[in-house]
């Protein structure tokens, strides 16, 4: 299933890549891209554990820089 | 924003304060320097610690506290605080240029409505676009944005429709004419029935396209961002070689002598500049298209349009404009209105787009109680009773079989010959007009460099060759049936060079294959057709081909511009690297390379956004 979040206060350009990277690895995941300029995350993930996944990929986002909210869009 | 820049301000004037101060009074020009330092650095360090907690060292903050940490204690007092005022510059600037960015990308997708005045009982009520239903009746004032698709039932207006097509000049709206969401109204009201979803009206569907637009990057932007990943761990990891080889193993020179040149690698070990330009360039020219009407939906279409070399053509609907119109009339025994006048009222009873077009150019209704009789003779024509008198209409199959003696006529296009009374009265040519633009727009191409320009129709050979040739068309390949052209379009896909593109330029109907087959499918006036959208990679909003010369003209000067970048911050990177080892450059040139490469390349990217305008 799709999914689009918003990834409030993304400011810098590689943290936007190491994102990807960290939530490409996230389980459940299939697919996911981020566009650095409309800061929006784009996701394809399977539908079991939707909530484990979400939880993982906010974790993923979050490591990176703990100063980012992710909003549905 | 602001506050970043009052902290910068200070931090500079202590700086100012600490060089003058330098060589008169030492002690106070180190405070100086290390208040600098904390109130343009004091986040980085705090990032730096709460990282390493984390366990992350490769992170930029990091390496900044390390590089400037390193510079106090070696002594490098002056340029531990530079690093930090300078790094701060470049934040400063880089987050001034993304939000920039940002901001003429939100202008762009700036056609969202926001309500609609729905009438309900002969009231009107504000509602949410989404809660608009097909069939229902909108009122729309002027200065409103038309929200949701639909046919005007009443009213006159002029429609913006330039965030929709990039075309200045206002559209004028009729009842009964169809109007699209995301156009504004300019004067009068309109009241409008509804015709579709706001999910799956126009403005829905090009917000969707704009937005997802940087989903499919460009094989560039693949490139540097895993680049920009093993980027940094090799400098760090050279820095470290730099401090501890030469010093312990070949026993040259001492510790702090590499240690200062280790701290320099530091600092030109962020990858910002690579990282934010080439993205950021595609963005501008995805952005810049949308303003010219031209959609692309992805970063790697534009990087493909800018390799194109040839152009692959549908001529009904792209080069033409679709409609017949009466081309030629040759009257033979009477005058060309008489002949006319026979000919709408010999055809008035027939729907076929032949008698639609007879009409238009006859101007008025045709006269229906003039008609006493009429039949279609299929595949050859018409035979009406019209005055009184027999009026025969159709090929020159109708003319031999009546036994009249014609005189053929060599136009190529749709010929009717017309008889009145077994004589004959002449022939009516009727054609698809080609498009204003479309003669220029293969000039343009050819500019542009395209180098081969094809056109595949469906049309009998004489009238293909004819646009083909007026227009021309390098290759014109005429009656194919739309299975023919996907067969062409694979023999020349077969038969380019592996880094040469195929563009084909089709309307989307009947053509769908063929959008998705080539490297790149471009779908023509978009408006119309959902097939078009899904098909097609790049879609132009405005109905002229000659949108696609500039939409080659954006893509190649954007790739352009990611290439320098990659280039220019490669070479200033790996430059400075290499003199920094060799001890020809210090610390001020790392930061240079560091800060200077990013707000250099940010400005050539921001070049991008910027084309459509001198157009």
């Amino acid at each position: 299933m799709k999914r689009n979040y918003r990834i409030d206060g993304l400011d810098c350009a590689h943290c936007a890549a190491k994102m990807e990277k960290n939530v490409s690895k996230v389980k459940g995941v299939k697919e996911v891209s981020i566009n650095f300029l409309t800061t929006k995350m784009m996701l394809d993930l399977e539908e079991d554990d939707l909530d484990a996944t979400i939880a993982g990929i906010e974790k993923a986002v979050k490591d990176v820089d703990p100063r980012v909210t992710l909003k549905r869009a | 924003m602001k506050k970043r820049l009052i902290r910068f301000i200070i931090s500079i004037v202590l700086f100012i304060a600490a060089l003058i101060l330098y060589k008169i009074m030492f002690p106070a020009a180190l405070v100086l320097f290390i208040l600098t330092y904390l109130l343009a650095g004091y986040d980085v360090i705090w990032n730096a610690l709460r990282n390493i907690i984390r366990g992350k060292f490769f992170d930029e903050n990091f390496l900044m506290s390390i590089a400037t940490i390193g510079a106090f204690c070696i002594g490098e007092y002056m340029e531990a605080a530079a690093v930090m005022l300078f790094f701060q510059l470049g934040e400063l600037f880089q987050s001034y240029a993304v939000n920039k960015s940002r901001k003429s990308i939100a202008e762009l997708m700036d056609i969202r409505p926001d309500y609609a005045n729905i009438l309900k009982d002969g009231a009107l009520v504000k509602v949410d676009p989404y809660d608009v239903n097909p069939e229902d009746v909108i009122v729309i004032q002027p200065g409103e944005r038309i929200p949701l698709d639909g046919i005007v039932l009443e009213g006159a207006s002029q429609l913006d429709t330039t965030a929709l097509t990039g075309e200045s000049l206002p559209r004028e709206i009729t009842p009964g004419m169809e109007i699209m969401s995301g156009c504004v109204n300019l004067n009068g009201t309109l009241t409008v029935k509804v015709t579709s979803l706001f999910e799956e009206s126009t403005v829905s569907k090009i917000l969707d396209l704009v937005e997802n637009a940087g989903n499919k990057k460009s094989s560039s932007e693949n490139f540097i961002t895993k680049f920009s990943l093993v980027y940094t761990p090799i400098v760090v990891g050279l820095a470290l070689l730099l401090a501890l080889v030469p010093p312990f193993i070949l026993q040259i020179e001492t510790f702090s002598f590499w240690l200062e040149r280790a701290l320099s690698f530091l600092v030109v070990s962020c990858p910002c500049a690579l990282v934010i330009s080439v993205p950021l360039s595609f963005f501008g020219g995805i952005g810049g298209a949308s303003r010219a009407g031209i959609l692309v939906k992805g970063s790697n279409y534009l990087e493909a349009l800018a390799q194109a070399d040839t152009v692959v053509w549908d001529k009904t609907g792209t080069l033409t404009e679709g409609s017949f119109k009466v081309d030629k009339i040759f009257p033979a025994s009477c005058s060309e209105t008489t002949l006319l006048d026979f000919t709408v009222h010999g055809e008035a009873h027939s729907s076929h787009p032949i008698s639609l077009s007879l009409q238009k150019a006859y101007g008025k209704e045709p006269d229906l109680s003039r008609i006493s009789s009429s039949e279609v003779i299929s595949g050859f024509g018409v035979r009406a009773i019209v005055d009184g008198k027999e009026v025969l209409v159709g090929s020159e199959k109708l003319m031999k079989e009546n036994d009249i003696s014609y005189s053929p006529c060599d136009e190529a296009g749709t010929l009717c010959y017309v008889a009145v009374d077994k004589t004959y009265a002449g022939c009516i040519v009727i054609n698809d007009r080609i498009k204003k633009d479309a003669p220029e727009s293969i000039s343009k191409l050819r500019k542009a460099g395209i180098s081969k320009n094809i056109m595949l129709t469906g049309d009998i050979n004489a009238v293909g060759q004819k646009v083909g040739k007026e227009l021309g068309m390098d290759e014109i390949h005429t009656e194919l049936l739309p299975h023919h052209k996907v067969e062409k379009v694979e023999a020349l896909l077969a038969n380019r060079s592996k880094s040469r593109k195929l563009v084909f330029v089709g309307d989307g109907i009947n053509d769908a294959p063929v959008l998705a087959r080539a490297d790149i499918g471009v779908a023509m006036g978009g408006l119309g057709s959902d097939v078009a959208i899904e098909a097609a990679d790049v879609v132009i909003m405005t109905d002229e081909p000659s949108k696609l010369a500039t939409a080659i003209r954006i893509a190649r000067k954007t790739h352009l511009i990611a290439r320098q970048n990659i280039i220019f911050a490669l070479l200033i990177k790996i430059g400075i690297l290499i003199l920094i080892a060799l001890g020809f450059a210090n610390m001020w040139a790392a930061v240079f390379a560091d800060v200077g490469v990013c707000v250099l390349a940010i400005l050539n990217a921001m070049r991008a956004l910027k084309i459509s305008r001198n157009n």
